[in-house]
């Protein structure tokens, strides 16, 4: 490959990368800033809410992830956060794996592009697997 | 070039941040300390995540640089078998994107022969995401990481599975 064509495609790769970033780094922030909000208002209800039942704290969890959005890292910096905060790993999990896999607010997008029936069914599914993921890496981390 | 750089046009993502930034202002009218202490949780965080950043972008660029759009629908197509799952697999961890982007780019590649199911495993596995991982291990430990992938990968199979079953591909 000749050395102006490399440059090229390296320049389109950087200017892709700095597209993401400029696209999800407002939401990102706006997130963040969100988040630390609630967190001032939740911090006292979290234990109410997550107690560490095995089926409940990632059913919570998930829900919460299913309703939120933007790109997987920003779930993994609330979820390092929210960790901090002694919400259980188990419900962390569950949120960071509907987070990207659940999309409640991209649905009608979804719908649109591969079908009414296929975005229903794999929303449905990706919800529960989420459950059953964050249950199993929880239970595999404490074998290993 | 240019187009990539965008217009001076405010995307949707700025919107949400000056709908954040009221509300801040708003509560800060009736609590300033609250917001005080909100913002300066905000910082510290960011302060944070702002070294990991630099290597998400960096691998980022190194991810475009070596998967293209144009290399998923080559091995993507309906008579793709066995590989098709693999690359389904690679496909949906290397490529990034938002979903209002690679919503529409699937609804293509379906009209051209994709199978659902390949789709649901391209899907699926979006949440393994290489350039976050070093993100992901600084907050959870490695164990943590390594057995969550693990099972995303072997779940996005099922998913398929699942999907392909209950939902017929037109041909």
């Amino acid at each position: 490959m000749k050395f102006a064509s490399r440059k090229f495609i390296l320049k389109k790769s950087f200017f892709k990368a700095l597209q993401t970033f400029k696209t999800s780094f407002p939401i990102m922030i706006g997130i963040l800033l969100l988040v630390n909000l609630i967190n001032i208002f939740a911090k006292d209800y979290y234990s109410k809410i997550f107690t560490g039942n095995i089926i409940l704290d990632p059913l919570a969890g998930a829900l919460a992830g299913s309703f939120s959005f933007g790109i997987p890292i920003t779930s993994y910096i609330i979820g390092g956060e929210l960790l901090k905060e002694g919400i259980s790993l188990i419900a962390i999990a569950a949120f960071i794996m509907s987070w990207s896999t659940v999309g409640m607010a991209m649905l009608p997008l979804e719908a649109k592009s591969l079908g009414k029936r296929f975005a229903l069914i794999r929303n449905g599914l990706n919800f529960i697997f989420a459950i059953v993921i964050s249950i199993l890496t929880i239970l595999t981390l404490k074998v290993f | 070039m240019k187009k990539l750089m965008g217009k001076n046009k405010i995307n949707g993502g700025i919107k949400f941040l000056i709908i954040v930034l009221i509300f801040y202002l708003i509560i800060a009218l009736f609590n300033f300390s609250v917001v005080k202490n909100a913002f300066l949780n905000f910082l510290t965080m960011l302060i944070k995540i702002i070294p990991m950043l630099g290597i998400v972008f960096i691998i980022m660029i190194l991810v475009n640089l070596f998967f293209t759009k144009q290399k998923i629908a080559k091995h993507l197509g309906e008579n793709s078998g066995t590989k098709g799952w693999i690359y389904a697999m690679i496909s949906g961890i290397l490529v990034s994107g938002p979903p209002y982007i690679l919503f529409p780019l699937l609804g293509n590649l379906k009209k051209e022969g994709m199978k659902n199911s390949l789709v649901a495993v391209f899907l699926y596995n979006r949440n393994i995401k290489i350039p976050f991982l070093p993100v992901m291990i600084y907050y959870f430990g490695l164990n943590f990481t390594v057995i969550l992938s693990f099972y995303i990968i072997i779940f996005s199979v099922l998913n398929g599975k699942i999907i392909g079953w209950l939902i017929k591909d037109r041909i």
